[in-house]
């Protein structure tokens, strides 16, 4: 378990290094002068000269990369040019907003899927299968960009049940938390009925039915527990897609998240704010993907003996 | 045809029809008239009319030009140079393969579309800069999957005789291996077209894909949402366009692996 855990952190490094120099280079790939682009073309020579300083720009782009990876290593992302805040100030402000929406997303998704992915797996080839899996097919086909409005449309301005947006009490977690989690609930329902089909075949099914066991028993502790790992690694992987979700959730639902600010800054033309952004969320979706395989090997001893 | 394939495909054939002979259409999509703006939908504009007076079906129509435009070739690019470059990694194998496995790696721990809505909001909005945003994060699951198929046939016995033979590098690269492990590629760019369909809309929803005056669903969607109040059609319409077209790829895809009988996805 020991030499897995330390192969993987060595590769999560590798890749975190990766990210870091591809993050870097984003800002270089602003076509033209990016101190043009930010500062408008009205700037003052002196004006430009004092930002491509401040930002580094006037050094050799190794000086720049090896500067950017000290202030990292120091949590320093540097300054805000439109608010002149420090960065690492303002990501501390949203990232909870973020956090709060994607836990509540994925905990909107497994609500859905488990009982639907279960239902489907049991009750095979039955209506209530065909039901589920056309849901699945619909809800990985609904952009969000779209469910969102449709929600808002129905629950805000004709129920009036849900605020409409912005960020406050349970109530305005529903409708983003919906919008969010409904394509990953699609997903992992057919990931379900799939991981559990496949285990119900099995022999200590058999087994556990022939030794009388109640049919939910069998089928939650002996179906869904053997089933959960693929379900897992599923989980983790789409976290990455749920997170690129939530800029464009935050922006419908006005969201004070990591998602929005990315937005806001790319409107605004923040772009060391930008970079920040894509970093913190990207590294995130690093650690998930790294604890998702711990996890699973810490589950499945099998994975074990193959590294 | 079963009816489970009929459906989707008409729907993907009139996307396809309409996309290509809409410049052909007496389409007025850009004309402004102002005592229609807001207009629901009513027997001589079936969708109804914008926030500008514009109707909405004939945005509806050159919408789908766009987003096939750019399903097309982001796909395109992505699945020649992924290909490519997964073959080539699978083929050199040792320390290049090494190295290509990292990048690709480090391409995949951005999530989704996120490293797409940066690139195009760095270099600036425009529908080709979409669409290089777009290919650059795209290539990855193409390489990926490439490399992996070419692995596994890459020491087959029909590869070794063919280089007994003396075949050369490029006629055993592209008719002994490429051809083996197209299915599993094609089936992927089938879902592919579906996924580049949703986040053109999505950076055009932002703002970032096609400019006005020209049409996008995703950029429809975005001025619809404004007036979602008073006027639902217009975030209607476009929406329901991009659901069908999507869903039937997905279920054409799925159609497709089973058909080809590969088995792509956990």
């Amino acid at each position: 378990m020991l030499r897995f855990l330390i192969a993987r952190l060595a590769s999560a490094m590798v890749v975190v290094f990766g990210v870091v120099t591809i993050v870097f280079l984003l800002v270089h790939l602003v076509p033209g002068d990016p101190v043009e682009v930010m500062l408008g073309e009205a700037a003052q020579p002196a004006d430009r000269e004092s930002l491509r300083h401040t930002l580094g720009l006037d050094q050799p782009l190794w000086v720049q990369w090896g500067r950017y990876i000290q202030g990292l290593l120091h949590a320093d992302l540097g300054v805000s040019l439109h608010s002149k805040r420090p960065i690492v100030e303002i990501l501390r402000e949203r990232v909870s907003a973020t956090v709060v929406l994607a836990v509540a997303g994925l905990v909107v998704a497994v609500l859905i899927a488990l009982p639907l992915g279960i239902l489907a797996a049991v009750r095979k080839d039955t209506l209530w299968d065909q039901a589920s899996m056309v849901f699945a097919m619909i809800g990985v086909s609904i952009p969000n960009f779209w469910m969102g409005p449709l929600l808002i449309l129905v629950f805000s301005y004709w129920l009036g049940w849900f605020p409409v947006s912005g960020m406050g009490g349970v109530g305005s977690l529903v409708l983003p938390a919906l919008t969010l989690g409904t394509a990953l609930a699609a997903i992992l329902s057919r990931m379900t009925r799939a991981a559990l089909l496949e285990v119900l075949g099995e022999d200590y099914i058999r087994a556990a039915r022939a030794k009388g066991l109640q049919e939910g028993t069998v089928i939650l502790h002996h179906g869904l527990r053997n089933a959960a790992l693929p379900v897992i690694t599923v989980l983790g992987l789409q976290l990455g897609a749920l997170l690129a979700g939530a800029v464009i959730t935050e922006t419908i639902f006005a969201w004070p998240g990591i998602g929005r600010l990315t937005v806001e800054s790319i409107q605004s033309r923040d772009y060391p704010v930008v970079q920040a952004c894509v970093l913190l969320i990207s590294l995130g979706y690093v650690l998930v993907n790294t604890l998702t395989d711990v996890v699973y090997a810490a589950l499945d001893p099998r994975v074990q003996l193959h590294t | 045809m079963s009816i489970r394939s009929a459906v989707p495909a008409t729907v993907i054939l009139i996307w396809c029809s309409v996309a290509i002979i809409a410049p052909l259409l007496p389409l007025k999509p850009d004309e402004i008239l102002l005592s229609k703006i807001l207009i629901g939908p009513s027997a001589d504009a079936w969708l109804g009319y914008d926030d500008l007076g514009r109707s909405i079906a004939d945005r509806l129509l050159m919408g789908a030009r766009t987003s096939l435009a750019v399903a097309s070739s982001v796909v395109s690019i992505s699945l020649a140079f992924g290909t490519f470059v997964g073959i080539v990694s699978a083929w050199l194998g040792g320390w290049w393969d090494h190295v290509i496995v990292r990048i690709i790696d480090v391409f995949i721990a951005f999530p989704g579309i996120l490293l797409a809505i940066a690139l195009a909001g760095l270099l600036g909005p425009g529908i080709g800069n979409a669409v290089i945003a777009l290919a650059v994060v795209g290539w990855v699951g193409y390489a990926r999957l490439a490399r992996a198929q070419a692995l596994a046939v890459k020491h087959r016995e029909h590869i070794d005789a063919a280089r007994a033979l003396g075949t050369g590098r490029w006629r055993i690269g592209v008719r002994h291996l490429l051809l083996l492990i197209s299915a599993p590629l094609i089936v992927e760019a089938t879902f592919g077209i579906a996924g580049v369909v949703i986040a053109e809309a999505s950076l055009s929803f932002l703002g970032l894909g096609v400019q006005p005056p020209a049409a996008s669903w995703g950029s429809m969607i975005r001025d619809g949402a404004r007036y979602m109040l008073v006027s639902p059609h217009m975030v209607l319409a476009p929406g329901i366009a991009i659901v069908l077209v999507v869903l039937s790829i997905n279920l054409l895809g799925d159609r497709l692996r089973d058909w080809m009988d590969v088995r792509l996805r956990p």
